[in-house]
């Protein structure tokens, strides 16, 4: 669930209670990353797969801006290390640290977002929709999914750092932060490899016929289907 | 956002353990398995007749019973229904009756969000035949390969209502795997090591991981369909560029752990009561257990032997033979470990074990007619005829269904304290057993005599009348079996308690319990000592001359911590199929007419935040030492151990799941 973040004054004493020694919801929290690889597993299969496949433009050679996108990408690394903060200061009971690290990754997020607004928008000024060839449906839906994963994260810190204001976030419900870290985290690895596939690889791609050098990634296609 | 405090104040906590009320509120997981089983129960019925029309539609050549529309809409349903409708949740009813049992805890790990999956699942079928009503009912097959299921082939919103319908069960499934995950390895009794539990908890287990990993696949194949076919995107479109293809890989790299998802609970009910009614443990435990750890791994590398007439190619179609036959090693091994454990046992036939060993039988038909499909030039002539259509219910009527019943039969008293009537129930057991072969042995024939599957209606001269008849006779059988079924219910149900507490002398920690168990399950959480733990147990009080002839006592109720009953699961899942719903109806390129999937998802968000907000339990005080929450009658933390004076009057926060 999304709002796991508030106070969890059982949690101390629901740790011995396990068979793992493993808090349940820590388990549950990884159970459910697992799960979310191979959605966003099977999302950039599909793009991998009808990569250069598109009949008309615009294509990612077109359109696909790399330097922008590292700046965001940059931004969104930087959210991670804020989230790291975050559980750094709850661990220490630091009220004032925990709301300002919250919010800061919150708001890295949230630049991110940002910059995503501004990348669809662009695409769409310059004739690229979710319907207009391959490259834009498997391109919106990997990214879009995407982005409502760190806009989820966003809610759910922005809810964290309103129950730390009430000073109920401590070493005790350290717990309930790491959850969000875990969540965060793993959003911003499944952003790594977007970018790496979608924007440094395939964001020169041109149409049907393929560039040059990649005619090894593509002999597993007949493979494939 | 509200505290705890102020959502408990503005809306009372549900109370009370009788009434409607009491039901749809509860996170008993042992009331939630009853509510699976009844719900799954009413679609098996519903599957039923959709099998009872395309049997009579087939019944004899040149028919017209049905309108061709209707019999793709029947063939379709009932597919799909048997498959997420009656056998996920039949066995989803097992895990939620049996697993804390059997493993010796007071509950799941997050018993509102076990709360939710069923509600989820509830709404959910009813989502997908509520299609019915509006007379488009989905027609693309069970598995709706593209492109038939493109807006042009298929302009109704049936396969809407398919896509939506089982996204909503993916929902219900992942909530309930994820739970099942945590409660298997979190929440075991001390002493039950992995290698000490019992096989169904195990073959749960995998199934859970299964769950885990294969829904997603296919919760991307199906935002893909619905994106094709109301935002004008190409994933399965040729002319766009797309490919059909993609969407049998995506579909059947789901689809194949999916036939593991289905059969793996069954394996593990026949591995619980073989050993009962052979009174010996069940033959190489471990081996067992590897099995099935290796069909739910090798589960993944076999999608593409439903492919074989695509044309993959060479390599691939040799790989996916090779693969496929491997498979059927693991699965031999289980077989050979059954009937291990009959040989030299002293076989008590109890209806339970009727229908294990029925289960054993007709796997193996199934099993082998599935080997057949492995080599892939034998499978090019059994492709899309009858012969597919008479290995998919050896395997899921013969097996599937049939280890749920035995099932039944074992666990019937523990869940009532009363015993299915032996005499209905093998009666029950010989016409499902010889129904079953005479409607589905003839399909093999008319398969390889060239039937092809899901055809509305055959001419005379292609020689199929007679072997169609016999199958529609066939399920007459079926059908008085089922009838047979719900007398024994009727009739055991109206009957005094008459089973006691272990009426198999069964090994597991279920039977030390009183039946029907107590809300709290275990009045003292047992330590567990092996595999057959109450057998042990048993034979040593035996050999001491104290012979245990009862439950464990009872405690009183107050002293036990359980979770309270709670409205938000409900709220939450009501939300969720109002997103759902909404979707169907509003859902339109190039406009999205968003009110009604918006008001779905923020009553789904409410419910979520009022959930988190509420605490599991309706009264506790937090200890003041470790920050645990207890029970308000408790002098000292169960925890700690130190005083809770003083604290008895404080707001407790607990929120679980």
């Amino acid at each position: 669930m999304a709002h796991q973040g508030n106070i969890h004054p059982g949690e101390h004493g629901a740790e011995h209670a396990t068979t793992t020694g493993i808090d349940h919801r820590k388990l549950l929290m990884w159970v459910f990353l697992s799960s979310d690889c191979l959605f966003f597993g099977s999302l950039i299969a599909t793009y991998m797969v009808y990569r250069g496949q598109s009949l008309v433009g615009p294509y990612p050679v077109d359109i696909i801006d790399v330097p922008i996108t590292t700046i965001s990408t940059f931004v969104l690394l930087c959210s991670s290390f804020a989230m790291v903060r975050a559980l750094a200061a709850t661990n220490e009971g630091n009220q004032g640290r925990i709301q300002f690290w919250l919010l800061m990754t919150a708001f890295l997020g949230a630049i991110f977002i940002g910059f995503q607004v501004y990348e669809f928008n662009l695409f769409r000024s310059e004739g690229l929709r979710i319907d207009t060839n391959l490259f834009g449906s498997t391109f919106f839906t990997l990214t879009g999914f995407h982005g409502a994963h760190v806009t989820l994260g966003i809610v759910w810190l922005v809810a964290l750092a309103w129950i730390a204001r009430k000073g109920r976030l401590g070493p005790r419900t350290a717990l309930d932060v790491e959850l969000a870290g875990l969540y965060w985290h793993f959003v911003d690895i499944v952003w790594i490899v977007i970018f790496t596939l979608v924007y440094l690889i395939g964001g020169f791609d041109t149409g049907p016929a393929l560039p040059e050098g990649t005619e090894i990634l593509h002999s597993i296609l007949p493979f494939l289907g | 956002m509200a505290t705890a405090a102020e959502t408990t104040g503005v809306i009372a906590r549900p109370a009370g353990q009788t009434g409607l009320w009491s039901w749809l509120t509860t996170v008993d997981h042992k009331r939630i398995g009853v509510l699976y089983g009844t719900t799954a129960f009413i679609f098996l019925l519903l599957g039923g007749i959709e099998a009872g029309v395309i049997r009579l539609q087939l019944a004899v050549p040149d028919n017209s019973l049905v309108s061709p529309d209707a019999f793709n809409q029947m063939f379709t349903m009932h597919g799909t229904t048997m498959i997420f409708l009656v056998v996920m949740p039949l066995s989803a009813s097992f895990f939620n009756f049996v697993i804390p049992l059997a493993i010796g805890a007071r509950d799941v790990a997050f018993p509102r969000l076990n709360a939710f999956s069923y509600w989820v699942f509830l709404f959910g079928g009813l989502l997908l035949n509520a299609s019915f009503l509006t007379n488009q009912a989905p027609d693309a097959g069970w598995f709706s390969y593209a492109n038939l299921t493109e807006k042009p082939f298929s302009p109704n919103a049936g396969l809407d209502y398919w896509a939506l319908g089982l996204q909503v069960l993916g929902v219900s499934s992942l909530a309930a795997a994820f739970n099942f995950i945590v409660t298997i390895v979190n929440m075991r009794a001390p002493g039950m090591s992995l290698m000490r539990m019992p096989l169904f908890v195990w073959m749960t287990l995998i199934t859970s991981i299964l769950l885990v990993l294969a829904f997603p696949v296919i919760t991307v194949g199906l935002i893909e369909l619905t994106l094709d076919r109301n935002f004008g995107t190409n994933f399965f479109v040729p002319e766009g560029g797309g490919d059909p293809i993609m969407w049998q890989h995506l579909f059947w790299v789901f689809g194949h752990p999916e036939v593991y998802i289905l059969i793996l609970p069954a394996m593990g009910i026949v591995s619980e009561v073989l050993p009962t009614f052979s009174r010996k443990p069940l033959f190489g435990y471990p081996v067992v257990v590897f099995s099935g750890i290796v069909i739910g791994i090798m589960g993944w590398a076999v999608w593409s032997h439903h492919m074989f007439t695509v044309g993959l190619g060479p390599i691939a179609v040799s790989v996916f033979t090779i693969t496929t036959m491997l498979i059927a090693v693991p699965t031999g091994v289980k077989i050979f470990n059954w009937i291990g454990t009959l040989w030299g046992g002293s076989i008590d036939l109890k209806s339970a074990m009727l229908f294990s060993l029925g289960f054993i039988a007709l796997f193996i038909v199934g099993g082998l007619s599935g080997v057949s499909h492995a080599v892939a030039p034998s499978d090019n002539q059994q492709q899309d005829t009858y012969y597919i259509v008479a290995h998919i219910h050896y395997v899921l009527f013969g097996g599937a269904l049939f280890g749920i019943f035995a099932g039944i039969y074992y666990w019937f008293p523990k869940l009532t304290g009363k015993l299915l009537h032996e005499g209905i129930g093998k009666a029950h057991f010989w016409l499902y057993f010889i129904g079953m072969n005479i409607t589905f042995f003839p399909m093999h024939y008319l398969g390889l005599n060239g039937m092809p599957r899901r055809i509305y209606t055959y001419a005379s001269e292609f020689g199929w009348d007679g072997l169609n008849l016999l199958a529609s006779l066939g399920y007459l059988v079926l059908l008085a079996g089922t009838l047979a079924f719900i007398l024994n219910l009727i009739v055991s149900l109206r009957k005094e308690k008459d089973s006691g507490h272990d009426p198999w002398d069964a090994p597991g920690l279920e039977w030390s319990i009183d039946s029907p168990p107590p809300a709290y399950n275990f009045a003292q959480i047992p330590q567990v000592r092996g595999i057959d733990h109450y057998w042990i147990v048993k034979r040593e009080a035996a050999a001491n001359g104290n012979p245990i002839t009862g439950p464990d006592a009872p405690v009183n109720p107050a002293t036990v911590h359980m979770p309270s009953p709670s409205y938000w699961p409900l709220v939450t899942a009501i939300g969720v199929l109002i997103m759902g719903a909404g979707m169907l109806i509003d859902v339109g390129w190039p406009y999205i007419r968003f009110p009604i999937p918006f008001i779905g998802g923020l009553i789904t968000f409410i419910g979520v935040v009022a959930w988190s907000n509420e605490p599991a339990t309706k009264e506790g005080v937090s200890c003041p030492h470790c920050a645990s929450v207890t029970k308000p009658t408790f002098q000292f933390c169960p925890y700690c151990g130190l005083s809770l004076e003083g604290q008895h009057h404080a707001q407790a926060h607990h929120q679980e799941g």
